[in-house]
């Protein structure tokens, strides 16, 4: 077996343990599961959380979606950053702008450009607030302005953040659903804080009853 | 009946489970095509994936039956994990209780099973309703979060009482040591699932055909006083006809089934209040046409343990 093909199946026993301890229940309310380019943006709670969401999707849109993720967190010790760089194959960018050296939506750009989907937890950071939602930051703004083509897909993710709390090493099998509401895109003359507002509403909106 | 060896004895009882089935196959495949006509309907959709449902359980117990003790505890070890997961799914915790969800999880659950796979009774009859009920809001409160804290304490502790506790005193039928029953407590086990299953079917055939007067129409509409009659008189016919399997005679054998099926009842009925208060319809979707393992096993959970502690009473 060469290393890629060991990389990917090691990605689909990631998955496959994924589903059996939450049960990863996709519910595509407002689209199907199609080869449509997309952005898919979720609420953010656990470190667990896009590997939720990459299991939650039919294999061949797992093929070609890839997540993004906190290089901060991810890129830190070698066992992390070849999970995240060869097996979830995720595109990791740099928070702090005063040292990195790239521009995180060019390089989100660029793998729409390959042709690829993308998955984007627009609050910045995980949310350990009791607020369903943080506020969002600018960034799925200026992604959809600058790639007007995808669709933008809000995500609902019930119940990971209990699975895997901020600081958790062992995760608890709790049942969790990844739920897909309908596709956005910016309205014309729609500005940054308007789009925004509606795109954190649209997220809100699938949420389920309070346990 | 009698005469025949626990081997043939399995056998004839598992023949006679596939009758059934097969019967109710063919009357569901009949409704699809006569009634329906091939187009989705909703009740007899429902009837079918259960029926198909049903299949693959007798087919699991079956599975778990050939591999004897082990098989059937860790069988019942998987369900409890099942269930537990629903139920704690739908419960409030916070991050604070990450411990406590860990241990309920990965301690509890197993040692429960080990307990009872060892057979001390001693222990895991008090392992969960004391040890358990005071070491998990320690965890809890060590941890810091006084938010509705004795909310998410307690939906733990009912978590762990109902989907592990309870549902481990089918397996634990297997302990008990009666004379002249040697080696048979596999048949119990197929007693207590039968008529439990039998009455929530019979109760769901009568209350479709004849149900009128709901019992508690805020808690569950569906259930009504012509389904539980008639449901629960003729689960105790089933229970009663079923005593060959059984230490009891026939009478004993109407009795225990009148009491399982009655525990079993209100079992269905907390749940479903449970399940009311919480704003959903059913625990998961584990088990297709009948919701989640808590769906299925609810009156099973509630009937185990009064029936153990019946017969461990009377016939130990």
């Amino acid at each position: 077996m060469n290393s890629e093909a060991f990389d990917r199946a090691l990605g689909r026993l990631l998955c496959a343990f994924a589903r059996a301890l939450t049960g990863a229940r996709a519910r595509w309310l407002g689209c199907a599961p199609a080869a449509t380019q997309r952005v898919y943006f979720a609420n953010h709670g656990s470190h667990g959380d896009f590997v939720l969401v990459w299991a939650s999707l039919p294999a061949d849109l797992r093929e070609r979606t890839r997540a993004v993720a906190g290089a901060d967190y991810w890129n830190k010790g070698a066992l992390r950053r070849y999970v995240a760089n060869r097996v979830l194959r995720a595109v990791l960018i740099d928070r702090d702008r005063s040292t990195r050296t790239e521009d995180p939506i060019e390089k989100m750009a660029r793998v729409v450009d390959d042709g690829d989907s993308l998955i984007v937890f627009p609050e910045g950071t995980r949310n350990t607030t009791d607020a369903p939602l943080l506020p969002f930051k600018s960034g799925l703004y200026h992604l959809a302005v600058r790639c007007p083509d995808v669709e933008l897909v809000p995500v609902w993710l019930d119940n990971a953040r209990r699975v895997m709390p901020k600081g958790a090493v062992i995760p608890v099998p709790l049942l969790c659903t990844v739920t897909f509401g309908a596709p956005l895109r910016v309205a014309p003359g729609e500005d940054k804080d308007a789009f925004l507002e509606r795109a954190r509403a649209a997220v809100v909106a699938l949420r389920g009853p309070e346990a | 009946m009698s005469a025949l060896n626990p081997r043939e004895q399995t056998i004839a009882l598992f023949a006679g489970v596939g009758i059934i089935l097969i019967v109710a196959s063919l009357v569901g495949f009949a409704l699809k095509r006569l009634v329906a006509k091939g187009a989705p309907h909703g009740a007899i959709d429902n009837l079918n994936a259960r029926v198909k449902a049903w299949w693959v359980m007798v087919a699991v117990i079956g599975l778990a039956f050939m591999a004897g003790r082990a098989g059937v505890i860790l069988l019942f070890l998987f369900v409890s994990f099942a269930a537990l997961r629903e139920f704690l799914s739908l419960s409030y915790t916070r991050s604070g209780d990450h411990y406590a969800l860990i241990a309920s999880f990965f301690v509890v659950l197993p040692v429960q099973y080990a307990l009872v796979y060892v057979g001390w009774y001693g222990l895991y009859t008090i392992f969960i309703p004391v040890y358990v009920f005071l070491f998990l809001p320690i965890l809890v409160a060590v941890a810091g979060d006084t938010t509705r804290f004795q909310e998410r304490a307690s939906k733990m502790q009912w978590g762990l009482m109902v989907s592990v506790f309870c549902i481990s005193h089918v397996p634990a039928l297997l302990t008990l040591e009666i004379p002249g029953y040697e080696g048979r407590g596999l048949l119990l086990i197929a007693y207590l699932v039968l008529v439990v299953q039998s009455s929530d079917v019979l109760q769901y055939v009568w209350g479709k055909l004849a149900g009128r007067r709901p019992v508690a129409p805020q808690v569950s509409p569906s259930k009504t006083w012509e389904g539980l009659v008639g449901g629960i008189a003729s689960a105790t016919a089933v229970g009663s006809a079923l005593y060959w399997i059984t230490p009891f005679s026939a009478w004993q054998a109407a009795l225990m089934a009148l009491a399982i099926c009655l525990m079993g009842f209100f079992g269905g009925l907390v749940m479903s209040a449970i399940k009311r208060d919480r704003g959903v319809k059913d625990w998961g979707t584990l088990i297709e046409g009948h919701g989640g393992m808590l769906d299925r096993l609810d009156s099973v959970a509630f009937a185990a343990p009064v029936f153990f502690h019946l017969t461990r009473y009377f016939w130990t």
